[in-house]
């Protein structure tokens, strides 16, 4: 916190540094995450013209890759204390086979960013917010970790954090006992980079399996991906309009 | 019938400071627990990222059923009117305000930011049923305490029939409340289901009774106070009747899950092969909290001595403990399905690789600060007996029953 403080160029980054410092003692109380994010580019504030999304076409992901995963923990500093049923996941690989035909697809699964989603429905305090663009998050100066998000989602997308985390200047602010999930990368988002941390490392691997975009621009990536390939939402059924989609499941 | 005295509860100084003592052990325990758990973080608990409630929560949503099942007592005598109640009506409304303190003590306690209760006071997402739910609790400790104020003082009695009421129809809000706070999660197939509802109000009538008539027991016991067969041979009997319901409500759920095919998993979960969660739902909920206390209360021989009644409500009430810890468990424990129609063949620990339910070993801290809120509603009952007049000085029958005919 203290190291940021010399630097003049108060970047975006910087603040949201500033700020996690500020979250772990306790402090900043009425520093909400969503108005630093509305305060969006310094200029532009967070608008429904946009809606952030990603396809994901399975076909692509590789068995046993996993770069996404590796690039979310780096990008978001997800400490890892060795306690995997307690240590905080954003993405994780999942390996599916159909009961029926017994093809077997890979896919990482995350915060699917539902635009009608559940866990911002059920949250009592409203700290599980989504922002005009789309992404769902927490406010982590306003949860309090009660984990009925975390009962509430069905993709199992949220982890809460059960022990202290090493706190370095991440992206944003993150505490011990409140409940956090995939962000998009908002803070590439509203530093004007449209891609999103594990996007970039699959198509650096070489898959190009995820198509990060928007999904309201008919000219993006992930619209023009989405126009060709034939894609679904996990758990249509629950009538969520994900976000993210898949194809080749 | 002359007219009901009350009294406050007169033991000796002694045997009441001891017994405060004894719960205030379990409630320092429990302090100690929160401490810890919330400076080492949740990781030191059985509780994970795949069964986010814990044993806390099996507490704490036990007790708050309890709670509004407790003022039942109060209702059946105010607002029906049946007279042989009404001197039970203070203690019933009493046990009602602390069984939901210590119930919410725990839930707030398991917090992962205790510390932000003010936030969750003051910021509400009214799509929330949780956030209705505080509203739901503060109103019926509200009105509780109002309605024993109209019971109590003797200018006010011409409202406690409108006050038990409202009383009434709100623990009937509340026990629908919590239930629905299980009956929104539509992705876990376990709560899935509108029976929901109504099989919390019947639990909490029969969890509420039990620990009414154990508490009436212990305080008119060791009062010397006496308590009439007659009236004790009622509630025993009421009892018997909502533990009867909770079976019912209990086969209807697993019916109708049954009739829905894509339940049948979680049936099969908890029926048959789920491991701990079908033991406890076969021992614990079924013959410990169902068969046994029924067989009890209405055997014509152990229905007549007391011992067997307070055993019988004791069963009551693990039976309720094992309950609800099936539903909230078991609950998470069985893998909801996020890809119907395929199985998962490999992924990370939030993921139940070829359908293997997520395991969850309850720590002693957990225990420890259930433990707790069961003390704190007690102690704090018994405080409020001490201090103020909420016992009939006498519930021997001819002092409480109208209709009493003394027998040859
Ligand atoms: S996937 Fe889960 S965490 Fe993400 S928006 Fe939907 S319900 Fe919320
Ligand atoms: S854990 Fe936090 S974000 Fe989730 S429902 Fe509770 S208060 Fe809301």
């Amino acid at each position: 916190m203290s190291k940021s403080k010399g630097q003049t160029d108060m970047d975006r980054r910087t603040f949201m540094g500033l700020t996690v410092g500020a979250a772990a003692t306790l402090v900043a109380p009425g520093v909400f995450l969503h108005s630093i994010a509305q305060a969006g580019d310094r200029e532009q504030p967070v608008t429904d013209k946009v809606r952030w999304g990603m396809l994901v076409d399975t076909s692509k992901c590789a068995n046993g890759c996993s770069a996404c995963v590796d690039a979310c923990k780096t990008e978001n500093g997800l400490s890892n204390h060795g306690r995997p049923a307690t240590d905080p996941t954003w993405i994780r690989k999942v390996k599916v086979r159909d009961n029926f035909t017994g093809r077997e697809t890979n896919l990482p699964l995350m915060c699917q960013h539902c635009e009608f989603p559940p866990c911002v429905d059920v949250c009592p305090t409203g700290a599980s917010f989504k922002r005009a663009d789309g992404i769902v998050m927490v406010d982590r100066h306003v949860c309090i970790g009660c984990r009925y998000c975390m009962m509430a989602c069905p993709y199992k997308a949220r982890s809460f954090i059960h022990e202290d985390i090493e706190i370095k200047p991440t992206n944003a602010p993150r505490g011990k006992g409140c409940v956090e999930s995939c962000n998009l990368c908002v803070h590439r988002l509203d530093n004007g980079q449209a891609m999103t941390a594990c996007a970039e490392a699959c198509a650096k691997a070489g898959h190009n399996a995820l198509v990060f975009g928007d999904l309201k621009d008919p000219n993006s990536p992930v619209s023009q991906a989405l126009k060709q390939l034939p894609s679904r939402q996990i758990r249509a059924d629950l009538q969520l309009s994900t976000g993210v989609r898949y194809s080749g499941i | 019938m002359s007219k009901i005295h009350y009294r406050e509860w007169g033991i000796p100084s002694p045997t009441y400071w001891g017994i405060l003592i004894f719960l205030g052990l379990f409630i320092a325990a429990a302090g100690v627990s929160v401490l810890y758990m919330e400076h080492m973080g949740h990781w030191v608990t059985g509780m994970t990222n795949q069964i986010v409630w814990g044993t806390p929560h099996v507490f704490a949503v036990f007790l708050i059923v309890a709670a509004s099942g407790a003022l039942n007592v109060a209702s059946i005598g105010s607002v029906f009117g049946k007279k042989v109640y009404k001197p039970l009506a203070p203690l019933s409304g009493l046990l009602a305000i602390t069984l939901l303190v210590g119930g919410l003590l725990v839930l707030v306690l398991d917090l992962g930011r205790p510390d932000r209760l003010i936030v969750a006071m003051t910021t509400y997402n009214f799509k929330s049923i949780f956030a209705w739910n505080i509203y739901l609790y503060t109103g019926f400790m509200v009105i509780v305490a109002t309605y024993l104020f109209t019971m109590m003082e003797r200018k006010a009695n011409v409202y406690t029939k409108p006050m038990g009421f409202l009383a009434f129809v709100w623990r009937l809000a509340l026990t629908t409340g919590t239930g629905s706070i299980f009956g929104f999660l539509v992705a876990r197939q376990a709560y899935d289901a509108a029976v929901m509802a109504p099989m919390f109000i019947v639990m909490s009538f029969s969890f509420g009774l039990a620990f009414y008539i154990l508490m009436v027991m212990f305080m008119y016991n060791l009062d010397g106070r006496p308590v009439g067969d007659g009236l004790l041979n009622r509630l025993k009997n009421l009892l018997g009747v909502f533990v009867a319901g909770v079976l019912y409500f209990t086969l209807a759920y697993h019916l109708t899950n049954l009739y829905v095919t894509e339940n049948h998993g979680v049936e099969a979960f908890i029926l048959l092969n789920g491991g701990v969660y079908t033991t406890v739902f076969w021992m614990g909920e079924v013959i410990i909290g169902g068969l046994l206390p029924l067989a009890i209360i209405f055997h014509p021989g152990l229905s007549q001595s007391r011992c067997w009644i307070a055993a019988a409500c004791l069963l009551v009430l693990l039976g309720g403990l094992s309950k609800v810890f099936v539903i909230i468990i078991g609950g998470q424990a069985f893998p909801m399905s996020i890809f119907p129609g395929m199985t998962i063949v490999e992924g990370s620990v939030f993921d139940a690789v070829n359908g293997q339910p997520f395991s969850y070993a309850p720590s002693l801290p957990e225990v420890l600060l259930g433990l707790g809120g069961i003390a704190m509603a007690i102690a704090a009952t018994l405080v409020g007996v001490r201090m103020l007049k909420f016992l009939p000085v006498s519930l021997a029958d001819e002092a409480v029953d109208p209709h009493y005919s003394a027998k040859p």
